[in-house]
């Protein structure tokens, strides 16, 4: 194993401090706690925004909190669910008298540990509503799992709704667009290599030079079968097919497009990529509203890439164009 | 043998443990490296250590305060499902302790029982699902077969919990992450289960007047 660490115990809290260095005038970072918050609280009377997981999927959720977007975010360890403690702790700070929305990717630890702390804040008169997020198709027997896996729909969940509370909607509109958006988004990802956890020291899972990974997740757990590896054109039907076979209609509307890098597959591929995407969309008919490519929701040093598509009504592409002044995703401003 | 264990075997029984998972704690990280997220021995073994630190450094006098005490730290520290999970077992398993310094076989299994009750509502999951209740589960059967001497009750509970974890091998999981590998997760052992083995293994080494 070859990281940018100094120790296997302090990469979080590491990381989080060079986050805090990086972004004096934006951030503030509890390096104890291991929470991010906005240096300026938004103002009295508007709903909060709360969410958090396991680190290792950055900028997910450090990197998109700031105005438009996070109020806070709760790290973990390393593909490790943060604790009830830094969540309700981030809560309570981040309430501004409007309630705090939770917004919580579907594994079974990040949905364990905010119930137990909405519970705790709950108890403690803060008003809190929690949207999973589960968005992946890749998961195909729902009954017989834990339930689809909450990946790429996150991002744009968190931008959307970010955006419905700063312009001061309340707890319950910024629930329902959140939900809204988790609806009508489907994610698919693939993996050209495994990651290496710092603290295993060695790649997740082997996966021979002519094989890829279709399906995975976001913690370098195998996905649902590997095959050989091929051009690129049709890894993205790979991708696409199956989202399409479960995206909503939505009476023909448009999409927002969100082509995601696992970590460590360069800008130019992944532009390939989305330009094979946008290809079969354009063949099928479907208009690309708004698009996304990039490294957002990561998994350490993966390679490979994930396609999310999201049905969106005219009100999700206003808050979608609406500003955003976070580390990871800024326009509008 | 001993017919009770008292507070300070049940502390003893919680410092093995802690020896116990941190000896396997790359052995539980590589479990759970094959259908899950390769981070289980880690979590465990800095949720034990902080554990055992903060019954030291606390004064308690019966087992439902120190329990408690073990669950709320294991909740803060250890995350993912098994922090909720083993948190509310050692919460649950306190509480129907409560007032207690001297535990029968009965009494034991009843909070073993409680704590397996937290498990179920937390984690909604069910026997047969490749979990860590596949090994609570046979270890209270074999406690409430044993009623007079918690030596040999909890003997008879880690030998049926370890082979408990075993059967979780041919198991399709259907609840956590290794759930997402479908019928790839069988052929490995649940890493929660191999966990609950090595803490039923500690308590009856602790039981049997084994010490730290």
């Amino acid at each position: 194993m070859k990281k940018l660490i100094n120790s296997v115990d302090t990469v979080v809290t590491d990381a989080l401090t060079g986050m805090a260095a990086a972004h004096p005038g934006a951030l503030r970072v509890d390096t104890d706690q291991h929470i991010v918050y906005r240096a300026q609280a938004k103002e009295q009377g508007k709903v909060a925004i709360v969410s958090g997981g396991g680190s290792g999927h950055e900028p997910l959720h450090g990197g998109f909190v700031g105005s438009g977007m996070l109020d806070a975010a709760c790290a973990g360890e390393i593909f490790t669910s943060p604790v009830p403690d830094q969540i309700v702790a981030a809560t309570a700070a981040v309430d501004r008298g409007a309630g705090v929305l939770h917004l919580v990717k579907n594994y079974t630890g990040d949905v364990m540990n905010f119930e137990m702390a909405a519970e705790i804040v709950a108890a403690d008169g803060i008003e809190v509503a929690s949207v999973v997020t589960n968005d992946d198709v890749a998961v195909e027997d729902s009954l017989y799992t834990a339930g689809r896996r909450g990946v790429g729909v996150t991002v744009l969940a968190e931008k959307i709704a970010g955006a419905a509370a700063e312009e001061g909607q309340s707890l319950a509109q910024v629930a329902e667009i959140a939900t809204r958006v988790n609806a009508n988004g489907r994610s698919m990802g693939m993996a050209l290599t495994s990651c290496t956890v710092p603290a295993n020291g060695k790649p997740s899972f082997d996966l021979p030079d002519d094989e890829m990974e279709i399906g995975i997740g976001i913690h370098g757990e195998p996905g649902r079968h590997r095959e050989k590896i091929a051009p690129a054109s049709e890894i993205a039907g790979r991708l696409t097919e199956p989202i399409l076979a479960e995206l909503p209609a939505g009476d023909g509307r448009g999409v927002i497009a969100f082509l995601n890098g696992m970590g460590a597959s360069p800008l130019l591929e992944l532009y390939l990529m989305y330009g094979e995407v946008a290809k079969i969309l354009g063949a099928a008919g479907i208009t690309v509203e708004r698009s996304l490519v990039g490294n957002y929701i990561t998994s350490l040093d993966m390679a490979g890439c994930s396609l999310t598509l999201l049905r969106a009504d005219d009100e999700l592409l206003r808050l979608w164009d609406a500003p955003v002044n976070t580390p990871g995703l800024r326009w509008g401003v | 043998m001993a017919s009770t264990i008292d507070l300070k075997g049940l502390v003893t029984w919680l410092e093995l443990a802690d020896a116990v998972i941190a000896e396997h704690a790359d052995e539980l990280t590589q479990l759970d490296a094959a259908i899950g997220d390769a981070d289980h021995g880690t979590n465990m073994r800095r949720g034990m250590a902080a554990a055992v630190e903060a019954v030291a450094a606390g004064q308690f006098t019966t087992a439902d305060a120190m329990l408690k005490k073990v669950g709320m730290t294991l909740v803060s520290t250890v995350g993912g499902a098994s922090g909720p999970l083993y948190g509310t077992f050692f919460l649950r398993m306190g509480g129907a302790l409560a007032g207690k310094d001297e535990i029968d076989a009965a009494a034991l299994a009843a909070a073993v029982e409680a704590g397996i009750g937290g498990l179920v509502q937390r984690g909604k999951a069910a026997a047969g699902e490749k979990t860590m209740l596949d090994a609570w589960y046979p270890a209270l059967e074999a406690l409430t077969a044993h009623p007079g001497d918690v030596a040999e009750a909890t003997r008879a509970a880690a030998d049926a919990a370890a082979a408990g974890r075993d059967a979780t091998e041919p198991m399709i999981a259907t609840k956590g992450r290794a759930s997402y590998l479908g019928e790839r997760s069988t052929g490995h052992i649940d890493p929660g289960a191999a966990s609950t083995a090595l803490l039923l293994d500690a308590l009856a080494r602790a039981a049997a007047g084994e010490t730290a």
